[in-house]
């Protein structure tokens, strides 16, 4: 926090242009675009200029990309061909995004009944048959196109009323939002500033997506001779005609077909790449606090601290981490940890200790073999119950995760798969952490749940997660760690989120399991308070190193390095200490 | 005002508060399938020009909805919000909009609570531009507001994606002080930051306290920041207030069970007086198992 | 969950009265009159007056539609008024040419794409760019132009698949099979792109869940997060890609029919279209709209049922 402010990448740069594929395809998009509507200046020949003397040639200099069967330039065709095409499109993207914003905001601020008809409406619009529709509405107008198109358009809206209005009922929730108003902005400078722009580029997607359906259609009904009329070209019409000459010349099938597949992709690109963008500038919005590149700390402190923890050779090691390093990919690869060593021994409760950032989870993280896509163990040695799992995948960690060791985490409400009761989960659990029968699972489960101290386990079997609170779910996850009845449970800030009440009788469950069972416990927090309550030893970290570890009481008394003695002082004490 | 309050009076209550809620309920209007639910009944509060009171509760006791309703961000169903001696619990509009120069508010989430896609600097500018102020004074007054809250004044610049948690809150802070208010609602200010930042961000908000003489309204979940940082508490349980008064006194000698049970439940950071307090906490608890799910419990209400 | 249904099935009323609606209104917006039209300028008055009152083209519009929906209730969809043909029997007999298709069509998307997307999710990278680059290109080609494609390949060159035509299975289930291999596979492309790429995104984002991490680490294997735990997780997705893509497959079959000189719903469309045969094409639309009711009641059952909240309450 005190680091002055690290440069990272501004938001709005993380636009189109960080995607080179998007890029070209918007070049490509646009070239053909202004190619088009350049045709009387462009195109060599007529649109139905014929030499029939000269018909299904080739490629040549002549005729670029050859000529039919009436001997006409097939170039020329494509540009002329594309102004009815693209213009139809641009007809039906105005009427899909006129449409599709102006209900949609109209829906996400104004609410109440306005909200519930355009909702309706839109749900209307997503049901009908458009295509039959416009089929229908081309027989009407006696085959003229704009009509058809723009109702092509406002038939497609219902999907982007649907993302416009989630879009600014998404923003208005927005802390961000509040604090605007608290500011006393006025209604429509907060639309302008704070919420529209957030609507601007999922409407740019849509309707990218959206012009190469429009394109589809557009061409298909040239293809089927609708809204056209021959000879005047259409790239769909263009298709029909190379179809009727599909053995004589496929070469214009190839033509006809690829400029409409050229087009259609681009606009997919471009909406993809929009997409990404988007994303990544969201989650650049929400990314957890910088780390800040510290300066290698004392070597003399990392010493002292590493041989205070490690006691080479000794007995009854549960887990034991050697000057472990653990490395994010990436140019240069970035060391989250560095040469971290400590054991757990049988029995007791080490506390793994340190703010964000400190590498204390990802420590953990590794020793069960879960780094994270992009994180490897770079050099160092894990050896969990007897194993060496330094780097270990998924095969060698069969018969140790489960049986060996167990993980509680930090959101006991994402911890659990919403999708599946507790009993399922518990039983896939107990199928491959243990070797008991379906009639033992069930007995073993229930066994569990009322070790959990969860009242009625039979009933808790039955429930989804949704159904329990936060409490309640952090017991199923214990509940679930324990099935293969593991010698070392680590727990990953396991009451962090929890209120304090709830976090009492965890601690409380814990140290009871923990004392039955004789079972070793790796501790992630950042609360000095709960390690002074639950921990027998504890391992302080920061910027991903070991400061200082020792016995609790020895370290909560007689703290040695700097960091810890500010960590402690930090700490808010409900008890008077002055 | 106070006088009339039908509770018994907290012998701290400042005389002539600065804000004063009465009687305040609010209910969760009916979205499609709820129905209006009311999650805070009848709550009173004092606060002093120049105090921080704290609003003591865990999750779902109604602590972020009654700063809500002092802020004008969510309706409020009854009762009134006075702010020196001025009814503004139905103030809307033109009305509300001119309050941001006397209430302000720091949220919970420094990541959520900046906008990602504009500058610090326009940030920071918009309430002093939407109260009027002309832009040539707005650059010279945000330096000075950075310096306040001991950021440089190249952050004007940046986006909020370029600044850690700690930083960005000093700007939420900033904002919150640029109109210099009265009373500063902090809702949760510190609870997503790290300890040694949230006891920066702290000491920072109570500097800015001796300086401006601004009011807290401190909203938190944390008994032990509320001792060290408020002058008095109000301990809220399922929307209403079980105790109040000033904070070391309801923290040392608690007097409601609910409060009781809060005080007992947090640890602290000193492992020999942690297992007394434990072992008191379970002798007290004595009829249940330890760790058993009793009704007293409220574990199945998290 | 009733609810649901109930809201469903109400809204489906309104949306079946615009559908007829918005066809009859623009119909009398129509410049000539469809009696003129049909009879050409070398009719007399009387035959045309005849016609008009045939047609009931002399009552006016409201009356016109009243009629309508009461014969739509009693199952008349009116005539063709260039065939005269009974509309309503003639969706019966193209329907199940335009159901293979769509039915085939979908379930060779489903299973070709959930395949293709699960292996790009769990199998490295070059499968999953593989999958990238086909989702795109699938999704971009023209349905009628793959169809052109393939018939050039299958049929002109190899000569090992009808190019056009059509086999009721009833006369031969080989032959129908056949017939409708080339068709179908046009028809699905752009729905195995799409599903490809749902269900690869919807596994890719549950592996990376909180409880993916629980399980695995509580001795869950791999195989059992992946087939169980996140195909499940991207079920909702997928069953609202799956009705996307059966309720475009009714507008797909139009063009691939007529690649492949199929006598469906879809070529029929296309005639009436070009003739100008109003009450063949709003018969058409009223039953695709009817096909998409139910294939979005369907849907949204599924989503109750694949959701535990809410079907719990």
């Amino acid at each position: 926090m005190s680091s002055s402010p690290t440069p990272r990448r501004r938001p709005r740069s993380a636009s189109l242009t960080a995607n080179p594929v998007a890029t070209v395809a918007l070049v490509v998009v646009a070239l053909v675009a202004i190619a088009v509507a350049l045709a009387p200046v462009l195109s060599p020949y007529g649109s139905n200029e014929q030499d029939l003397a000269h018909i299904f040639e080739g490629p040549s200099a002549a005729h670029w990309l050859g000529t039919d069967s009436l001997g006409r330039d097939v170039l020329s065709r494509l540009l002329w061909g594309g102004q009815p095409t693209l213009l139809g499109v641009l007809a039906a993207v105005v009427a899909f995004v006129v449409a599709g914003v102006v209900l949609g905001v109209l829906a996400g601020t104004i609410g109440g009944w306005v909200d519930a008809l355009v909702s309706a409406v839109a749900d209307i619009l997503m049901s009908l048959p458009g295509v039959v529709l416009i089929l229908a509405i081309l027989a009407i107008f006696n085959q003229d196109l704009a009509p058809a198109m723009i109702a092509l358009g406002l038939l497609g809206s219902g999907s982007l009323v649907r993302v416009v209005r989630a879009a600014v009922l998404a923003v208005r929730s927005e802390l961000f939002v509040s604090a605007a108003i608290v500011s006393g902005l006025r209604p429509g400078r907060i639309m302008a500033r704070h919420i529209l722009p957030t609507v601007v580029s999922p409407v740019i997607i849509q309707a990218s997506l959206f012009a190469g359906a429009a394109l589809a259609v557009q061409s298909g009904l040239g293809f089927l001779s609708l809204g056209v009329h021959p000879p005047e070209p259409t790239w769909g019409g263009m298709v029909g005609e190379a179809a009727a000459n599909l053995a004589k010349a496929p070469w214009l099938l190839t033509v006809s077909g690829g400029i409409i597949t050229l087009v259609s992709l681009g606009f997919a690109l471009i909406g993809d790449g929009l997409r990404d963008a988007d994303a990544a500038r969201r989650r650049g919005g929400e990314v957890a606090a910088p780390r800040t590149v510290a300066a290698p700390a004392a070597p003399a402190a990392a010493t002292a601290a590493a041989a205070d923890a490690a006691s080479p050779g000794a007995t009854g090691a549960v887990l034991e981490v050697r000057d472990l390093v653990i490395a994010f990919g990436g140019r240069p690869p970035r060391e989250v940890v560095r040469g971290v060593s400590f054991e757990v021994r049988a029995g007791e409760v080490l506390g793994l200790v340190g703010e964000s950032g400190s590498g204390k989870t990802v420590t953990t993280l590794a020793a069960l073999g879960l780094l994270p896509p992009g994180a490897a163990v770079t050099s160092g040695r894990i050896v969990l119950a007897g194993a060496d799992v330094t780097g270990a995948d998924d095969a060698a960690f069969r018969g140790i995760r489960g049986r060996r060791v167990g993980l509680i985490s930090q959101e006991p409400m994402v911890a659990l798969d919403p999708l599946f009761t507790v009993g399922s989960q518990l039983g896939d659990v107990l199928r491959h952490a243990t070797d008991l029968d379906r009639r033992q699972r069930r007995a073993r489960a229930l066994e569990l749940l009322a070790q959990v101290h969860l009242p009625e386990p039979a009933a808790v079997l039955r429930k989804y997660p949704h159904e329990l609170s936060g409490g309640m779910a952090q017991r199923v996850a214990i509940a679930l760690a324990l099935a293969g009845d593991p010698e070392l449970l680590v727990a990953d800030e396991p009451t962090t989120a929890l209120d304090v009440t709830v976090q009492a009788g965890i601690l409380d469950l814990l140290r009871e399991l923990q004392a039955a069972r004789g079972l070793a416990v790796l501790f992630v927090t950042h609360d000095l308070a709960v390690v002074a309550d639950i921990c027998d030893r504890v391992v302080v970290m920061e910027n991903g190193e070991i400061v200082e570890s020792g016995s609790v009481d020895e370290l909560f008394a007689r703290p040695r390095e700097a960091y810890t003695r500010e960590l402690l002082a930090s700490t808010p004490n409900l008890v008077s200490t002055t | 005002m106070s006088a009339r309050s039908a509770r018994p009076a907290d012998p701290a209550a400042p005389a002539a508060p600065l804000l004063s809620i009465r009687e305040l309920e609010v209910a969760y209007a009916g979205r499609a399938r709820a129905r209006g639910r009311t999650v805070i009944h009848g709550v009173d509060l004092d606060l002093a020009a120049g105090e921080t009171l704290a609003l003591v509760g865990e999750s779902g006791s109604g602590k972020t909805t009654i700063g809500n309703a002092v802020l004008g961000l969510v309706p409020v169903a009854g009762g009134r919000i006075e702010l020196a001696g001025r009814d503004i619990t139905r103030l809307r509009g033109r009305g509300r909009r001119a309050l941001a120069r006397e209430v302000q508010a720091v949220f919970q989430n420094p990541y959520g609570s900046l906008n990602p896609w504009i500058t610090v600097g326009t940030t920071l500018a918009e309430p002093l531009r939407a109260a009027g102020m002309p832009r040539e004074q707005v650059r010279g007054r945000l330096e000075r507001l950075l310096d306040r809250v001991h950021l440089p004044t190249d952050a004007l610049t940046r986006y909020p994606a370029e600044f850690s948690g700690g930083q960005r809150q000093r700007i939420a802070i900033a904002r919150a002080l640029a109109l210099e208010p009265r009373l500063i609602v902090c809702d949760e200010p510190t609870s997503a930051l790290d300890v040694v930042t949230q006891a920066a961000v702290l000491e920072l908000l109570q500097e800015l306290q001796a300086e401006f003489g601004v009011a807290y309204l401190f909203i938190t979940h944390d008994l032990a920041a509320v001792r060290e940082f408020a002058d008095r508490v109000a301990v809220l349980e399922a929307g209403r207030i079980v105790e109040t008064g000033p904070s070391r006194t309801v923290c040392d000698a608690p007097e409601h069970p609910y409060t009781r049970r809060l005080v007992a439940a947090a640890p602290v950071p000193d492992p020999v007086l942690q297992r007394q307090r434990r072992a008191a906490r379970l002798a007290a608890a004595a009829g249940p198992t330890p760790g058993a799910l009793s009704p007293a419990t409220p574990d199945s209400a998290a | 969950m009733l609810r649901l249904i109930l809201r469903r099935v109400a809204l489906s009323v309104p949306l079946l009265l615009v559908v007829t609606a918005v066809t009859f209104v623009l119909q009398s917006l129509i410049p000539g009159d469809p009696a003129r039209s049909l009879l050409g300028p070398s009719a007399t008055p009387e035959q045309y007056e005849a016609l008009r009152q045939a047609l009931h083209l002399d009552q006016p519009v409201l009356v016109q539609y009243r009629d309508y929906l009461l014969g739509v209730l009693h199952g008349d969809l009116g005539r063709s008024i260039f065939t005269g043909e009974d509309v309503a029997g003639t969706l019966a007999v193209r329907l199940p040419v335009s159901l293979s298709l769509i039915i085939g069509g979908t379930v060779l998307a489903l299973l070709v794409g959930v395949a293709l997307g699960v292996m790009s999710a769990t199998r490295g990278r070059a499968l999953a760019r593989f999958v990238d680059v086909f989702s795109l290109v699938g999704g971009a080609l023209p349905n009628f132009w793959v169809g052109l494609v393939l018939a050039a390949i299958f049929a002109v060159a190899l000569g090992v698949l009808p190019a056009t035509g059509y086999v009721p299975f009833e006369f031969s289930p080989a032959l129908w099979a056949q017939s409708l291999v080339l068709p179908v596979i046009a028809l699905s492309l752009s729905g195995i792109a799409t599903i490809a790429k749902v269900v690869r995104d919807g596994v890719q984002g549950a592996m990376a869940q909180d409880f993916m991490r629980t399980l695995r680490a509580a001795g869950v294997p791999r195989r059992v997060l992946i087939w169980k735990h996140a195909l499940r997780n991207s079920s909702v997705s997928l069953v609202t890609v799956v009705g996307v893509i059966f309720v475009a497959s009714l507008s797909g079959t139009i063009l691939v029919e007529n690649v492949f000189v199929l006598p469906g719903i879809g070529s029929l469309a296309v005639t009436a279209t070009a003739r100008q045969d109003i009450p063949v094409i709003q018969g058409i639309a009223l039953a695709f709209t009817i096909v998409t009711i139910v294939v979005n009641l369907l849907v949204d059952i599924s989503y109750a049922l694949l959701n535990p909240k809410v079907r719990v309450s």
